[in-house]
């Protein structure tokens, strides 16, 4: 295996370890911008998101009752669909620049 | 910083999907030189990166949280125009996949994180890169100020969101006050994870980092001419 190819899958691993494992000890306070809108007052503006009933809502799979296996697993597949629609596109660009030159 | 539905109202939502697509164009087209054999694959491992850290909210004040925006440490890695992408495609996978940050305030996100992040972060990467000695723990430093000063930037381009479109009748500089104050404390979060991981790709693979190597491109091109 070449040295990209190991580069490649040490960073997947950790993203995964990471959005899979490490995800259960992230903080669940509101982040800076929802804290704000709190405190201000606005927060009661923001609408439900439509996609709130969504198989993967709030980072969580349904049907999973576990909480940290639900947040791990929400966690693993969107690593996973991230990885695969932005090098999808990637390879993608890459490939026309190589048509045109 | 995840705009939810409802925050700003659609007209301003609509006029800023406008400026996020035109800003996607034009990074489609910047990115396309940067994408070769070898980066592209680097460029999706980025964008996965970011989309795991994201999910890692760290604690900054009482009851507030904040978690990396990613749009400088992603400059840094792939280059500006692939980094808009790459943000993008993490933005958007949060708001089909996981119902984070609303699919009408897209574009509003879009521009404050994958635009105002990404080239805020990298034009004070760059700028602190001409200041400092030429070395890589230069590049750590400038890393964590492209970091740190692109989350505030980025919480300003919301500010400035809700001055065109804000559904609510609070004061701007309230606002304002708050969100830069706590967006600073975000950006030190920002500022640390950004030298961190841009520390260790130059450690292992240097010769994978866009902002690394554009300096010595730079200059074999000077030496050539």
């Amino acid at each position: 295996m070449n040295k990209q190819s190991k580069f490649l899958i040490a960073g997947f691993v950790l993203s995964l370890v990471l959005a899979g494992v490490v995800s259960n000890f992230a903080s669940s306070s509101p982040d800076g911008l929802e804290k704000v809108a709190e405190d201000i007052g606005f927060l009661d503006s923001a609408k439900e998101h439509s996609n709130a009933d969504g198989p993967l809502a709030d980072y969580g799979v349904k049907g999973i009752e576990n909480e940290r296996l639900s947040t791990g697993a929400a966690g693993v597949i969107g690593v996973i669909a991230t990885a695969g629609a932005s090098t999808g596109l990637f390879l993608l660009l890459r490939r026309k620049n190589g048509a045109t030159k | 910083m995840h705009i939810p539905d409802g925050f700003i109202d659609i007209p301003t939502s609509v006029a800023f999907a406008g400026i996020a697509t035109a800003g996607m164009a034009l990074s489609l087209k910047g990115a396309k030189s940067a994408l070769d054999e070898k980066t592209a694959p680097l460029a999706g491992l980025t964008a996965t990166f970011i989309f795991a850290v994201q999910m890692l909210n760290f604690p900054v004040a009482a009851g507030t949280s904040g978690h990396l925006l990613g749009g400088a440490l992603a400059a840094i890695l792939v280059g500006p125009w692939v980094a808009s992408l790459a943000l993008t495609v993490v933005l958007v996978m949060q708001a089909l996949l996981f119902a984070d940050g609303g699919l009408t305030a897209l574009g509003l996100s879009v521009f404050n994180m994958s635009l105002i992040g990404v080239w805020v972060g990298y034009g004070i990467f760059i700028l602190v890169k001409k200041i400092l000695p030429k070395n890589k723990s230069s590049i750590s430093i400038a890393a964590f100020l492209g970091g740190l000063i692109s989350v505030p930037f980025a919480a300003a381009g919301f500010v400035l969101q809700y001055a065109i479109g804000g559904t609510g009748t609070f004061s701007i500089s309230q606002v304002l006050t708050a969100m830069i104050g706590t967006h600073i404390l975000i950006g030190i979060g920002e500022g640390v994870i950004s030298a961190l991981a841009v520390g260790a790709v130059m450690a292992s693979r240097s010769d994978l980092v866009y902002g690394y190597k554009g300096a010595s491109q730079v200059l074999e091109t000077r030496v050539k001419e």
